[in-house]
């Protein structure tokens, strides 16, 4: 008996659903053979982790909290990834956005400017951080060849240590690593703002953040589907060369994309400063960069499909909150991007026992494969 | 040169070697595995395990030994999972590594919550090599001060360093592993299996992550905490690259890495410079190791871009006999 690898021709689109369900209930196994081993009883840990993030009554509105960067930030990886280009320094972006945001809402724009304003000027200085902290890779990889995955990540070390000297330095509130508030005219608009109206919005922290991340996705997915640059991404990715003899631009393509990436991982940083915090501190995003990689990845780089990943991640961060230690989603979510790829290459291979032939038989078909 | 700038010198150079001896492990190591023309982006999660293993061990059992055992193994059964898929299953190797680095710093918080609060664990010990100051003229001057007393680990890495180059460049078993890395379906028509030995390779360079960790939690910053390795393991990539794929190349990149990411420290103690009386002017002085992986890059990219050498031609792509002839 001997197993044969060989390509499946058609991938039936049911097939690829099963295996990522399969992948993730084997994910969701494995780790818990690797909680039990830290101690903790797995069962009751899923249990606890799944109703604080999908049954209790702030659970939407904590998991859309959690969920609003991962959309966003997932959604830039997911322009940069559709043509294999692979900006993991999504974090790094981020922090730069949140900076910029922090940056004008504390000290370009008077206290007193009209919210909207305001907010669309933190917002545009987000994205603008964020893209041209991602755009350093995209210029180095257009113009020099250098390697996007080592630059981008060394970028988000070289970003942590740049928000680290001014929440410790110049902007800091008393010597400690965070800013002073944001004016309220800075604050993003959150669901128990409007309790006089929905009284069952009280404590509600759910902010418009999410509602942006959902337009970039709908406009995201427009983009991707009917227009010239969409198929051209889509063609990058498939074959570099290929594009590049049908007359694409492939350094322009390369530093346009980075900057689009970086932008939206800076709105991230963005909404993430307006929405939640107020104001900019040391670690206020638990790697919410690094996770959208992994989500973007399990949405198959679809932007409406990142807007599910997002909420479902979402919902594994507020549910790692209430356990310990703290690594569990973090644990869990890589082994889930490999459970996920394992069954992606699994459902695209076939894989067979070959019943042992005669010698002869072998022997006559080892000569018609090498001919 | 006074006898202070002399110090400060050695100081630098001193904790170059032992600062970059971890790194020069694994990007060893990293060297290796795409010399066999695999690319395993996972050596930051393979660090951390190599690092929490060898430490839970060596905090369990009183032995470091053993705790470089382990952290070597466990780092090389994760290194076998990317094995797996970027081998067996023909899968993206970017994206199998990118999965292994996050799993191994996942896997590594959760476990290694328990040992964040230890101190004492058993290290690995500090050779004194007296009989070097007994040598005339740069006895006394250089090679005392400098190699006199020093943590095992280096003198395992300038071992290391010779031991690698020569098997790659000047034995049969080196060729093999060129052959499979630049040219696998010849290698595979003159008799050499080609995915038990890419597996091997794979493997071997796991170990070795896994031994730069230890080294890490054992003997450099002898402690463990999460994420300890802040990024040495995706460094480690990068320097192969800046190396040109030439071991030599790697340890002298992997010890400038030391001896910059040490510099903050000492240049904050330099009393005429800013960074004595402003310590928060040290974050600047901290980006210098990331920023120079990121120069370093620059030149060398461009430098393999145009003599399109280095890299090995079958980096990152699978093998499949018969499929496809690279």
């Amino acid at each position: 008996m001997r197993i044969k690898i060989e390509p499946r021709l058609i991938v039936p689109k049911w097939m690829s659903f099963l295996g990522l369900i399969a992948a993730i209930l084997a994910a969701l196994f494995f780790g818990g053979f690797l909680l039990s081993y830290g101690g903790l009883n797995p069962l009751v840990a899923y249990r606890q982790m799944f109703t604080d993030a999908f049954l209790r009554s702030y659970s939407p509105s904590d998991t859309l909290v959690k969920a609003t960067p991962l959309l966003l930030a997932g959604l830039g990886v997911t322009v940069a990834f559709r043509m294999k280009l692979w900006n993991i320094g999504a974090e790094g972006q981020l922090l730069i956005g949140a900076w910029a945001a922090s940056g004008v809402a504390l000290f370009v724009m008077p206290p007193e400017t009209p919210r909207p304003i305001m907010l669309l000027a933190m917002g545009v200085a987000g994205f603008l951080g964020g893209a041209l902290w991602g755009l350093i890779p995209g210029i180095l990889k257009a113009k020099l060849q250098v390697n996007e995955i080592i630059s981008s990540l060394m970028l988000t070390y070289v970003a942590i240590l740049f928000n680290n000297f001014f929440i410790y330095g110049p902007w800091s509130a008393g010597g400690f690593g965070l800013t002073r508030s944001f004016p309220r005219t800075g604050w993003f608009p959150r669901l128990l703002d409007f309790v006089d109206f929905v009284p069952a919005f009280r404590g509600m922290t759910a902010h418009i953040g999410f509602l942006i991340g959902l337009v970039a996705a709908v406009i995201l997915a427009v983009l991707f589907r009917r227009s010239k640059w969409g198929y051209e991404l889509k063609l990058i990715g498939d074959n570099p060369r290929a594009a590049e003899y049908a007359g694409v631009n492939l350094a322009r393509h390369i530093m346009l994309a980075m900057f689009i990436s970086g932008g939206l991982a800076g709105l991230a940083g963005m909404s993430e400063v307006a929405g939640v915090v107020h104001r900019l501190q040391e670690n206020f995003s638990p790697g919410y960069g690094f996770t959208a990689i992994i989500v973007a990845w399990l949405a198959r780089l679809n932007p409406l499909a990142v807007v599910l990943v997002a909420y479902l991640f979402g919902g594994l961060l507020v549910g790692g909150d209430s356990i310990q230690p703290a690594g569990i989603p973090l644990m869990i979510q890589g082994i889930i991007m490999f459970c996920v790829i394992s069954a992606d290459l699994l459902t695209r291979y076939r894989i067979r026992l070959v019943r042992p032939k005669s010698q002869e038989l072998e022997a006559l078909d080892t000569e018609v494969t090498a001919g | 040169m006074d006898g202070t700038t002399l110090i400060f010198i050695f100081n630098i150079v001193s904790a170059g070697l032992r600062t970059g001896t971890p790194l020069l492990f694994a990007t060893i190591g990293e060297l290796i595995t795409e010399r066999a023309g695999v690319l395993n982006l996972g050596v930051e999660g393979m660090m951390l395990a190599g690092a929490l293993a060898g430490f839970a061990v060596s905090f369990s059992t009183g032995n470091p030994w053993l705790g470089v055992a382990a952290g070597m193994l466990a780092a090389g059964v994760l290194s076998l999972l990317h094995g797996l898929v970027a081998i067996s299953l023909r899968g993206d190797q970017v994206v199998s590594g990118l999965a292994l680095a996050f799993v191994g710093r996942g896997l590594t918080a959760v476990l290694g919550a328990r040992y964040v609060q230890i101190r004492d664990v058993p290290r690995l010990p500090n050779i004194e090599m007296p009989f070097l100051n007994d040598i005339p003229l740069i006895g006394p001057t250089i090679l005392g001060p400098l190699f006199g007393r020093q943590n095992i680990v280096l003198y395992l890495g300038f071992l290391l360093v010779p031991l690698v180059w020569f098997f790659i460049n000047r034995t049969r078993a080196g060729l093999n592993l060129r052959a499979i890395g630049e040219y696998p379906a010849a290698a595979d028509a003159a008799g050499i299996n080609v995915v038990r030995l890419r597996y091997f390779y794979v493997f071997v360079g796991g170990m070795l992550a896994g031994l730069a960790g230890a080294s890490l939690s054992l003997a450099v910053t002898p402690l463990w905490i999460e994420d300890m390795t802040a990024g040495q393991g995706w460094i480690a990539v990068g320097l192969v690259i800046f190396a040109g794929w030439d071991p030599w190349r790697a340890a002298l990149g992997s010890y400038i890495f030391g001896a910059l990411r040490r510099l903050p420290l000492d240049l904050q103690s330099v009393s005429w410079l800013p960074f004595a009386s402003n310590p928060i002017l040290g974050t600047w002085l901290s980006m210098i190791p990331y920023l120079f992986t990121i120069v370093a890059l620059m030149f060398s990219s461009r430098e393999a871009a145009r003599k399109r050498l280095g890299a090995p031609a079958a980096l990152g792509v699978p093998y499949v006999r018969g499929e496809r002839g690279l």
